[in-house]
């Protein structure tokens, strides 16, 4: 596996809900303007270990863990920091299209209002490019004043990317960003992804395989809780190491 | 996830039809020499017809590969499998090929003596189908070792072809009333020399499947 610029470098990282452990030491890089799969079936922590790099776990009553997380060299759990400033870093789309009940401009100018924008000229440029990024620019560029609610789930799903890339985040973490879209908006969702590299590091996981074959460089494996194989896509698809690997993408268990 | 049990039992039946289809090119082959040794034009005229049951099988097994591709998404060592079935089924339909291309230069050859002693023909038939033979096996049981072990005998197969083909030479250059024949008979000796450098295919193919590297493990002579 041929290493480029780390963006996360996780170390022995557990985590546990109450007293149950779902994290067993997971050591993983993610490299810069990559994407990184993250599979393994139902509770096997892949979300969790997900929701970790950006410190969503915070919000979930008895979360704690032990292991270090460092974002470009900064501990991202250490006291000083500012969760909130983790999340400007490092991005997130969720499931579910979860639109803010505002216009399409406001949705994506949310985040920088958030953070003091005030500027009307920043703001439309800003929010022209990002939407343009999520390629949704075309489609909306006129209806900028709708409702977002209104759009069609996979649009409300690339204005969910648009309103991550406006705040200029270093990493978009995708979670099962398409399932609940159809074969049409996922493959631009995926398009989408495969773009979003050139400016951002990407980490997705999801439940389609073939989705993480197709559109990412890196995949990991998970399994109750550990990192069973980590390495190039395209080998962990056609030649994985490990058995567990091999027997879960070809479906001999799940 | 739900364990793929239809697909599984799908690829399994696959890879039997594999083996059946290599049985039938092996059988072809042992056939077809003995026809020619014999001078049983039936039996050849035989071989010819029945190598459409051989490239009937292929065609069957190709669109199955094809279909399980599209409608499974098969990865890792099934996929490995599948791309190895696509590939191996290529040479056994050769391997028929040259069993039925020894049938016609039987016929070619009709109601005249052979001109020599075919000792030389049965050894390399019998070398070839017992590569292929133990290639089929060394496929379902996922034995790299042996079929590695198959690509190094392609050199047994070469031999016995060059001295095949210099000992019919000579037997030209003497007597040049026998060109024809003479040269039919090389035909016949490549044919089985072709069988050989297919059954390595089919054993570099093998190794493909369990190590995820291809590779060229024998170079035939010829």
């Amino acid at each position: 596996m041929v290493e480029n610029k780390t963006v996360f470098n996780i170390e022995e990282l557990k985590a546990w809900y109450g007293t149950k452990q779902v994290l067993k030491g997971i050591s993983l890089k993610v490299q810069a303007n990559k994407v990184t799969a993250l599979i393994g079936p139902s509770g096997c922590g892949k979300s969790t270990f997900l929701r970790c790099l950006n410190r969503m776990n915070d919000f979930i009553r008895d979360f704690r863990h032990e292991g270090s997380i460092l974002l470009n060299d900064q501990d991202l759990y250490s006291s000083d920091i500012d969760p909130m400033d983790i999340r400007r870093q490092v991005g997130m789309v969720f499931q579910r299209p979860n639109p803010f009940p505002k216009s399409i401009f406001d949705n994506i100018a949310y985040g920088l209002r958030i953070y003091g924008e005030k500027n009307k000229t920043v703001l439309a440029g800003i929010v022209e490019e990002s939407l343009k990024k999520a390629a949704l620019w075309k489609e909306v560029k006129d209806n900028l004043k709708q409702n977002a609610l209104t759009l069609s789930g996979g649009q409300q799903q690339r204005l969910c990317i648009a309103r991550a890339i406006a705040i200029n985040p270093e990493v978009i973490l995708f979670d099962e960003p398409c399932s609940s879209l159809d074969p049409i908006a996922t493959t631009k969702i995926e398009e989408l992804i495969e773009e979003l590299k050139d400016d951002y590091s990407v980490v997705i996981v999801t439940h389609n395989m073939q989705q993480a074959a197709r559109c990412s460089d890196y995949t990991g494996f998970f399994m109750l809780g550990d990192l069973i194989e980590f390495d190039d896509t395209k080998k962990i698809f056609t030649t994985p190491s490990n058995k567990l690997t091999e027997d879960y993408i070809t479906g001999r268990f799940g | 996830m739900v364990v793929r049990a239809s697909y599984h039992k799908e690829l399994n039946t696959l890879e039997d039809d594999v083996v059946r289809m290599g049985k039938m090119a092996g059988d072809a082959v042992k056939a077809s020499v003995i026809a020619l040794q014999e001078r049983d034009l039936t039996t050849s005229k035989k071989i010819i017809k029945d190598d459409k049951k051989i490239n009937t099988l292929r065609y069957d097994i190709e669109e199955r590969c094809l279909l399980l591709i599209a409608t499974q998404q098969p990865m890792a060592r099934d996929l490995r499998t599948i791309a190895a079935l696509l590939s191996i089924i290529t040479d056994l339909e050769r391997i028929g090929d040259h069993a039925e291309g020894n049938a016609r230069i039987s016929l070619l050859i009709g109601d005249k003596p052979l001109i020599k002693q075919t000792v030389g023909l049965s050894k390399m038939a019998a070398q070839g189908i017992s590569m292929l033979e133990r290639c089929l096996v060394a496929f379902k049981e996922r034995d790299k070792e042996t079929a590695k072990i198959i690509c190094d005998e392609d050199d047994i197969v070469d031999d016995l072809y060059d001295k095949d083909y210099r000992e019919i030479l000579d037997i030209m250059i003497n007597d040049t009333s026998l060109i024809q024949e003479g040269t039919y008979m090389t035909w016949a000796g490549h044919n089985l020399e072709r069988v050989a450098d297919r059954v390595t295919n089919i054993a570099e193919r093998v190794v493909f499947m369990v190590t995820g590297k291809m590779e060229e493990l024998n170079v035939s002579k010829y």
